[in-house]
Formats: structure tokens, C-alpha cells, sequence
């Protein structure tokens, strides 16, 4: 049994004394015919957050939620229960509950839970919450906050926040798999409101991942934070209106990767293309972006926001390329969608809590680097928009169209970056938007890490990243017609 | 702030209804916690709990999807040290759950900073009546029954044109529960509520041509809601009527908001005149307390006790009790959207929105629907749809992804896509023209359909 599952065990299973028996009897009592898959999914998460405001570390908080989530799968038919209490009780009641999809009942199923697996984690499972004392993370806030005043005296406000969880799940599946995974999280924001001559504009900047706090401290990346976000706020100050209409568009890298989140991956998860509801649904094997894109979800980067040792179903998390030199090859999958469509699973089974049903969730999704120089790519526009960092975005899977709002954003004149322009809204066509890629950068970025995606309700933590690209045709969103 | 009188107060508990078992419960937990930190030395201490429990199932193509079952509880407690505070949360109703969580809000506390604007809000403010607001319909829903609702809403859409080529399927969910708002002024406040809605979502065409669209009833009383008929039939006549879309042109145009998009625009103010905008100078509203920012015809207010209604509550997340008032008349802004903590810091009092607004409401300018006020328009855009989070609550800058239709000569000439509206949040607030009386009263921010002047519409 793999060190991380011991662990797992005794935040999990220990306090109220289940055992393996429980788990297999549990399971067994869901496996009467006509069910054709169940799991269980442990899970205890602790959470704290601090944050300052107005020149005080006034607030901080910290919780706690734990609890197990039952599923019974019958065909296309899912059912599902939880509870916030681990007992041997808690767990009946809620296999009794999500086996009722099935009409009848009958013989029990023999279940026999075992882990024979090796997986290396991805990172560490130290609790992040205990890398830095709590008077060590005051000050660290506090030293940010001065760090981003002292930077210009047009900064009139400074937010910094301070977030870490840590989250130990456990799964047991129907067909014997049993594993654990215990996932640090730590985030840190900061974001600076700027004023001059009456006018006020905000910037901001944070990162993150699936380290401890000392992340933060290490290569001075707090305090970086703090004079992107006072840099951002300084361009706003001088920033004219957007243009209106359809343009040609540079993204830079890293977070600007919110554009294959929305306009690709959201369209290639398995549930929407199992049901042909996604503006990609049967595509498999076309053209859908040119030859210069190759896009992956790849799950297994060391450390990453996104990144996970096993997903949530206990699968491995893996590399998919999803579109490779233009070609669309593949789906990201969770158990479900990936049995219904025959296809295998490509541990991307996420879910945001116990409480909630897995559904197919991408992990960091990127665009691998090109062959052009970014200051090339830039130079061969004569009229457009150079965009670099973003909100934002969303996307309606059916119909394609998708939207991500620039937060920094610069006019293109004669292949010179000129004046810096207001925030504007980008939309377009996630199936043809990157047929309309002319050039990709060799600059490949991931962002700093600290992306949510929500789905359904549901959110969870997610990187993005590409290089620097050019995309012939964008409608921008701005005032300026 | 002393909280002798906590016994007393908890045998008396303030709720339109009795307590019952679970409700008890939860009194008892809330007395232990607010003991807890007050022997942990804590000066004051507040308290929110909760449970709830639910159904919700899912059919696609006539056949069971999802079957969920939901049964919650958590409690998040504040303590205050004098002026520095600490919060914790936790599901886990055990003694020594609850005991770790009031000693982690504890020891946060011990290493926040002074804020001598923390605190629970002003005794004389607290509800000192909890009216019955009728918010309470708990619905004994069979699984098979669910089911029905489920698969005569998606079936009524499929039935309804031929156009509809797939589905997402019909919902149907229901969930009810009590929560408790308790501090060490003595004050407990128990509200039970429910709530039950069905939706569907279906599409129509194929390939590159395809869309898709939902609809939905969603209320505090089952025997209220709309029949899974209608709302499968309004949920495919809203999706077919998408089909051939094009993408609008640049220009700029006049804009009407449906109402399920037009409350969106009442959120905008609320967070721009918001205290924790305000105190942070984080809005581009700043300073606006009587200024005319709408024409004359604009009143927006809130109703917090109107009755069965999804906003409603009689006192806010810190025991303040609510009541109905006038956030814009006559075009001008009266007052702001404050907690206490926001107010203290605004050298002014609380407006009983901790937590949010209640059921805000945009009144209706004339007698006048959707197709009316197209006509009227004449030529311009109507929005039915919104994504993106383009809004800029510091410079007001407003841009966001649309969906909806062009109209030429007062009738709607063809669907669009593919396309933003744009302009500044108080340019456009100025330029709400016309308030239409076809509410949207599943929501608790209500709004008719709303006509805005001109706005940058980027497309083709």
C-alpha cells in the first residue's frame, strides 16, 4: 500500500474506525444486478484564507468539510448521495439511496477493495496551512501591501489575499480499485487601485499551485506580484477606448491560454460530445485549427494548479493531446462518458467536493510552442490588437461562441505596439477560431496558477498557457466604432 | 458586548413558527458555540447555521439521467476580540468539531490586526419581529413522481417542433431548510424556506447551425410552479427561434434587454454602490449619494417582506431587521447598499444588507411588454442572452458577449450572434429609457424589459 493511501486512511477512515470490510460491504450491497458501477469518494478538507484590506489584516478564516459521496451507475442512469459524517451507518443510508435508481434489487455483489498500484505524486503532501506560522503570514501580507505602495505614489489601495488548502481523498471503486491522494493548493492575489488626476483604474496579479507557502517567499514571487499588479494599474491609467469589430488579434502568453480553455476545451469534454450537444461533436479525426496548433490537457506537470496525481474517479492523470498540427484527436473523459462512447478514460474525472457528481474537467490545457519570434509575430500586423492579460471568459458549447475580456490591451499601428487601450470583451468561434492561427510563437508559457473553471455549478482548479499567437479575425468588443 | 441574556433569548426563539426537533437543535448548538468563545475570552461572538435537504433529477430522451440526493449542514461562527476578528466554518455538528471551530476562529483572531470599525451590528438595529413571510412549502417528492415532472417537461419540448434535434434533458429539483443567524447581543433569528424549480434544455438544428436555449419556474411553493408543459413549450419556442443566426453588425444601436438579462444591470448598481466598493473607493459610483444618475421615470427599491418571494427575509445576515425602501426615486440615488461594518467605515448606518439586497425591483415606466417596446425602438437590438464578465466596477467599463435579435421597422428581423454590446455603466444606466411591467418574478432581482438608448454593438 502506497504511503499517501496509509495517510489517507487515517484522516479518512480511522476517526470513526471504519474498515475495508465496510467499504467492500458497502459496495457489494450497491452491485446487485442491474447496477454497473459504484464508488465511494472520501473526502477531508481543510481550508484557510487570510486577507488584507484598507492597511489591515483584518479577516482570515478557516474550515473544515469532510464527508463521502456514493454513486451507483446503471447504464446511462446515475445515482447519487452524501453525507457529512464517515460511519459505516452514513454510508449504508447513502448506497441504499443511490442504488434506487435500479428497480430491483437481488443478490449482493462481492466487492474486494485492494491497491496495487504505484503512482509518484505529483507534490508534495505536506499541509501548506503549517509551512508559515500564522504571524509569518501577517507579515508577509504586510510586507506585500508595502511593496506595491512604495512602487508608485499613484497607488491609493492595495488588496492582498492568502489562500492554501489541504485535501485528502480517498476513492473505492466497484471494480476493486482503491486509492488515495492527499493535494496541497495555495494561492495568493494581489490587486492595486491607481489614481491620477481624478482618474482610477485597478490592476492585479497573483499565482500559485500545489505547493506550500514558502512558495510565495521563494524567488521573491510575492513581491513580484505586487509590481505587476501596480504595472497593470499605471498602463490603465493611460488606456484610450477599444476599438470596435472584427481585427487582427496577437494574444502573448501564459494566462491569454484562457482562449483554448473556453474556445476548445470546454468543447471537447466527453459528456457534451457523448450527447452531441458540442459545436465539436463528431469531429474526431477533422481539421479544426491550423496546421501550426497543437493543444494538450495534461495533467501530470509537477506542482501545477491543475495538475493531479489521480483524478477523482482514481485514475491516473495523463497527457491527451486533443488537437495535434491542426487535426482534432481526441476527448477528455471521466468513467462514465468514456464507457458510454467506448473511448478510455483519460483522467479528466473531477469533481469540486464529495457532494458533488464527477463530470469530465480539464487539468492545464496549453498550446505547445511554435517557430515564430514574438516580436516577429507582433511586427507583421499592420492594424490590430496586441492583447495580454485577461479576466474572464465563457463559452455556450453548442452553438461555439465564446467570450474572454482583456484586462490589458494594446492597438497594433504598422507592426508597432502603440497606446494601451481599455478593457474589452473578445468573441468568436471555438470551431473556427484557430483555423484562423497565421502565426505561433516560440515563447510556450503556463500561467502563474490561478485559474477556476466552473462548470454546472461546479468549480475546480485549472492552469491554462500558450505562446505568443496570431489570430487573423477576432470581433473586439470595445466603444470605439 | 456582554451576552448575559443568551438563556433567556434561546428559550424564546424568535420565529414565525415554533421550533421543531432539528430547529431545537440547532438553538442548542448555536447557545454551546457562543459559550464556547465567550469562555475562549472572545468579547462577541456571531453565528450562522443551517440545514437543508433535497432532491434533484435529471431525464434526457425520456430516461433517467441523475437521481440526487442532498442533505447539508454547515455553520460558520465570527468572534471579535475587541476590534480584531477570526471565522471558521465546519459541517461536522459534533462537540468536538464545533469546539475546534470556534478555537480556530479564536486563534486567528489572535493574529488579525486591530479594526475599529469590526464588530456585530448595533443592538437597537436587530429585528425585534420576525414575521411569517410564508416561505415555507416543504414538497414530499417522490422519486417517481420527480421523474414525471422530469420527462413531461422535455417531452413537451421535443413534442413542441421538429426543429429540436437533441436535448439536455428536463429537471426538476426541490430542497427545503432552516437557518439560524445567533450572537452575543442575545439575538436568534430562525427562518425555514424551500425551494422548488424545474427546467429544460433543448436543441435545435445541426452541425455548425446548431443552438441551443433553456427555460425554467422556480418557487417557494410546488403548487405554484408552472406545469412542466409550459415550461417544456416555452423552452423549445426560445431555442428554434435562435436557429439561422447571424452575426450583428457593428454600429451603434438601441438595446433591449429581456428581463432575464435586464436584472443583470440592476446587479451592476448594487455592486457599484455597495459598501465594500465604496470604502475601498473600488466603484465608479464614488461619492454619487444624491446624484441623478437615471431619467425621472427610474425608481428602484427593495421589498424585502414580500411574501413567498425568492429574496425575501426580515432580517439581514447580521440580525438587522430589513425593510422595504427606495434606492433610486425620480432618477436619484438615495442611499447605498451597507453592512454595518461597511457603514462604520462610511461614517454612517447600516441599510440591512449584509449579505445582499432583498428582492430588488425595477418598477415599470409605462404598461408595456417585450413586443411593444420593439416596435417602438424600430431599429436596434434585442438581447436575450449575456456571457462574459466584461464589467470594470472601478471605471464603470462594460463589455460583454450577447445573443439575441435584430429588429428592423419594429419587428424582429432575424436572430444574432457572435457579438458584444459595450459602453460605460453610467452612460447606460442614464440611457434606460423605457421599463417594461413584464416581470421576472423568479428572480430576487426583478426587472420587466429594459430599453437602453444606445450602446457600441462589435460584430460583423
Amino acid at each position: 500500500m502506497s504511503d499517501i493511501l496509509q495517510l489517507a486512511q487515517q484522516s479518512l477512515w480511522q476517526p470513526t474506525g471504519l474498515i475495508e470490510q465496510d467499504i467492500n460491504n458497502t459496495l457489494g450491497k450497491i452491485m446487485t444486478p442491474g447496477i454497473d458501477y459504484a464508488d465511494l469518494y472520501f473526502q477531508y478538507s481543510r481550508h484557510e484564507s487570510w486577507a488584507l484590506d484598507e492597511g489591515t489584516v483584518k479577516s482570515g478564516s478557516f474550515g473544515i468539510d469532510q464527508g463521502v459521496g456514493v454513486r451507483a451507475v446503471a447504464g446511462e442512469k446515475t445515482g447519487f448521495a452524501y453525507s457529512d459524517e464517515i460511519t459505516g451507518n452514513a454510508l449504508l443510508d447513502a448506497a441504499s439511496a443511490a442504488r434506487s435508481i435500479a428497480a430491483n434489487s437481488g443478490d449482493q455483489g462481492a466487492v474486494a477493495v485492494r491497491n496495487d498500484r504505484k503512482i509518484a505524486p505529483l507534490y508534495s503532501s505536506a499541509n501548506p496551512m503549517e509551512s508559515l506560522k500564522d504571524e509569518d503570514k501577517v507579515a508577509l501580507l504586510r510586507q506585500i501591501e508595502q511593496v506595491a505602495r512604495k512602487a508608485d505614489s499613484r497607488v491609493v489601495q492595495v488588496m492582498v489575499s492568502l489562500a492554501a488548502a489541504h485535501d485528502t481523498i480517498m476513492i473505492a471503486r466497484s471494480d476493486g480499485l482503491l486509492a488515495g491522494d492527499i493535494r496541497p493548493l495555495v494561492r495568493m492575489n494581489v490587486s492595486v487601485i491607481a489614481e491620477e488626476n481624478g482618474r482610477r483604474e485597478q490592476g492585479s496579479s497573483g499565482g500559485g499551485g500545489r505547493y506550500t507557502m514558502e512558495y510565495f517567499v521563494e524567488q521573491n514571487r510575492a513581491e513580484e506580484y505586487a509590481h505587476e499588479a501596480v504595472r497593470q494599474a499605471l498602463v490603465n491609467l493611460e488606456a484610450q477606448d477599444a476599438p470596435a469589430g472584427e481585427m487582427t488579434v496577437v494574444l502573448g502568453p501564459g494566462w491569454p491560454g484562457i482562449l483554448l480553455h473556453e474556445a476548445i476545451g470546454h468543447g471537447l469534454e466527453g459528456d457534451f460530445n457523448r450527447k452531441g450537444t458540442s459545436a465539436f461533436s463528431g469531429q474526431i479525426g477533422q481539421k479544426v485549427a491550423s496546421s501550426q496548433c497543437t493543444v494538450v490537457d495534461d495533467g501530470t506537470i509537477a506542482n501545477r494548479r491543475g495538475s493531479l496525481t489521480i483524478d477523482d474517479e482514481g485514475e491516473a492523470a495523463k497527457n491527451t493531446v486533443l488537437i495535434e498540427n491542426g487535426i482534432l484527436k481526441g476527448y477528455m473523459q471521466d468513467q462514465t462518458n468514456a464507457r458510454l462512447m467506448g473511448m478510455e478514460p483519460t483522467g479528466n474525472g473531477r469533481r469540486e467536493s464529495y457532494g458533488h457528481l464527477p463530470m469530465p474537467r480539464m487539468t492545464n490545457t496549453y498550446m505547445l510552442a511554435g517557430e515564430h519570434d514574438p516580436q516577429e509575430i507582433i511586427s507583421s500586423v499592420d492594424n490590430g490588437l496586441y492583447a495580454v492579460n485577461f479576466g474572464g471568459g465563457q463559452v455556450d458549447i453548442t452553438s461555439g461562441k465564446f467570450v474572454f475580456s482583456a484586462s490589458e490591451a494594446y492597438v497594433v499601428k504598422n507592426g508597432k505596439i502603440t497606446h494601451p487601450v481599455k478593457g474589452a470583451t473578445l468573441i468568436g468561434n471555438g470551431p473556427d477560431v484557430l483555423t484562423r492561427v497565421s502565426m505561433v510563437g516560440n515563447d510556450l508559457e503556463l500561467d502563474t496558477g490561478v485559474g477556476v473553471c466552473g462548470k454546472e455549478g461546479q468549480s475546480v482548479p485549472v492552469g491554462v498557457g500558450q505562446p505568443t499567437m496570431r489570430i487573423d479575425g477576432l470581433t473586439v468588443g470595445g466603444v470605439s466604432v | 458586548m456582554g451576552n448575559q441574556s443568551n438563556k433567556s433569548m434561546a428559550e424564546k426563539s424568535w420565529s414565525p413558527q415554533p421550533a421543531d426537533a432539528q430547529e431545537k437543535q440547532l438553538l442548542e448548538i448555536a447557545d454551546q458555540v457562543l459559550e464556547r468563545a465567550k469562555a475562549n475570552g472572545a468579547t462577541a461572538a456571531e453565528v450562522s447555521l443551517g440545514h437543508g435537504k433535497g432532491m434533484s433529477v435529471n431525464v434526457r430522451n425520456g430516461e433517467v439521467e441523475t437521481v440526487e440526493y442532498n442533505r447539508d449542514k454547515s455553520l460558520g461562527i465570527t468572534v471579535y476580540f475587541d476590534h480584531r476578528s477570526g471565522s471558521s466554518n465546519t459541517t461536522d455538528y459534533a462537540d468536538a468539531a464545533l469546539k475546534s471551530c470556534v478555537d480556530a476562529a479564536c486563534n486567528i483572531a489572535r493574529y488579525t490586526e486591530e479594526d475599529e470599525f469590526n464588530g456585530l451590528a448595533d443592538p437597537e438595529l436587530l429585528a425585534t419581529k420576525i414575521p411569517d413571510l410564508d416561505l415555507y412549502y416543504p414538497w414530499q417528492l417522490e422519486m417517481d413522481e420527480a421523474i414525471d415532472l422530469a420527462t413531461r417537461c422535455e417531452q413537451s419540448a421535443l413534442d413542441q417542433d421538429s426543429r429540436i434535434t437533441n436535448t439536455e434533458g428536463g429537471s426538476l429539483s426541490s430542497h427545503d431548510g432552516a437557518d439560524l443567524y445567533a450572537n452575543s447581543h442575545g439575538f436568534r433569528g430562525l427562518s425555514r424556506s424551500s425551494r422548488h424549480s424545474i427546467s429544460c434544455s433543448v436543441i435545435a438544428g445541426e452541425g455548425d447551425g446548431m443552438q441551443r436555449d433553456y427555460w425554467y419556474d422556480s418557487c417557494r411553493d410546488q403548487s405554484e410552479m408552472r406545469t412542466p408543459e409550459s415550461v417544456g413549450k416555452e423552452t423549445a419556442q426560445r431555442t428554434v427561434r435562435r436557429l439561422g443566426a447571424r452575426k450583428a453588425a457593428t454600429g451603434t444601436y438601441p438595446v433591449i434587454y429581456e428581463p432575464m438579462v435586464a436584472a443583470s444591470l440592476l446587479s451592476h448598481l448594487v455592486s457599484a454602490i455597495s459598501g465594500s466598493s465604496l470604502y475601498r473607493r473600488a466603484s465608479f459610483l464614488l461619492d454619487s449619494k444624491g446624484e441623478k444618475l437615471f431619467r425621472d421615470s427610474i425608481r428602484i427599491h427593495e421589498q424585502p417582506l414580500l411574501k413567498k418571494a425568492p429574496g425575501s427575509a426580515s432580517f439581514d445576515n447580521e440580525g438587522v431587521a430589513t425593510k422595504p425602501r427606495d434606492i433610486v426615486s425620480g432618477g436619484v440615488l438615495n442611499d447605498y447598499v451597507l453592512s454595518s461594518y461597511s457603514a462604520r467605515k462610511l461614517g454612517t448606518q447600516t441599510t440591512g444588507n449584509a449579505g445582499g439586497v432583498h428582492n430588488l425591483t425595477i418598477d415599470p415606466t409605462e404598461d408595456i411588454g417585450l413586443d411593444d417596446m420593439i416596435k417602438s425602438m424600430g431599429t436596434g437590438l434585442v438581447v436575450s442572452e449575456l456571457i462574459g464578465f466584461g464589467i470594470n466596477n472601478v471605471t464603470g467599463d462594460y463589455s460583454r458577449g450577447a445573443f439575441g435579435f435584430w429588429v428592423e421597422n419594429g419587428e424582429i428581423a432575424y436572430p444574432v450572434q457572435e457579438f458584444t454590446i459595450a459602453g460605460n455603466l453610467r452612460d447606460m444606466f442614464m440611457g434606460i429609457e423605457v421599463v417594461g411591467s413584464d416581470f421576472d418574478i423568479r428572480r430576487s432581482t426583478r426587472a420587466g424589459s429594459i430599453l437602453v438608448g444606445e450602446m457600441t454593438v462589435a460584430g460583423a
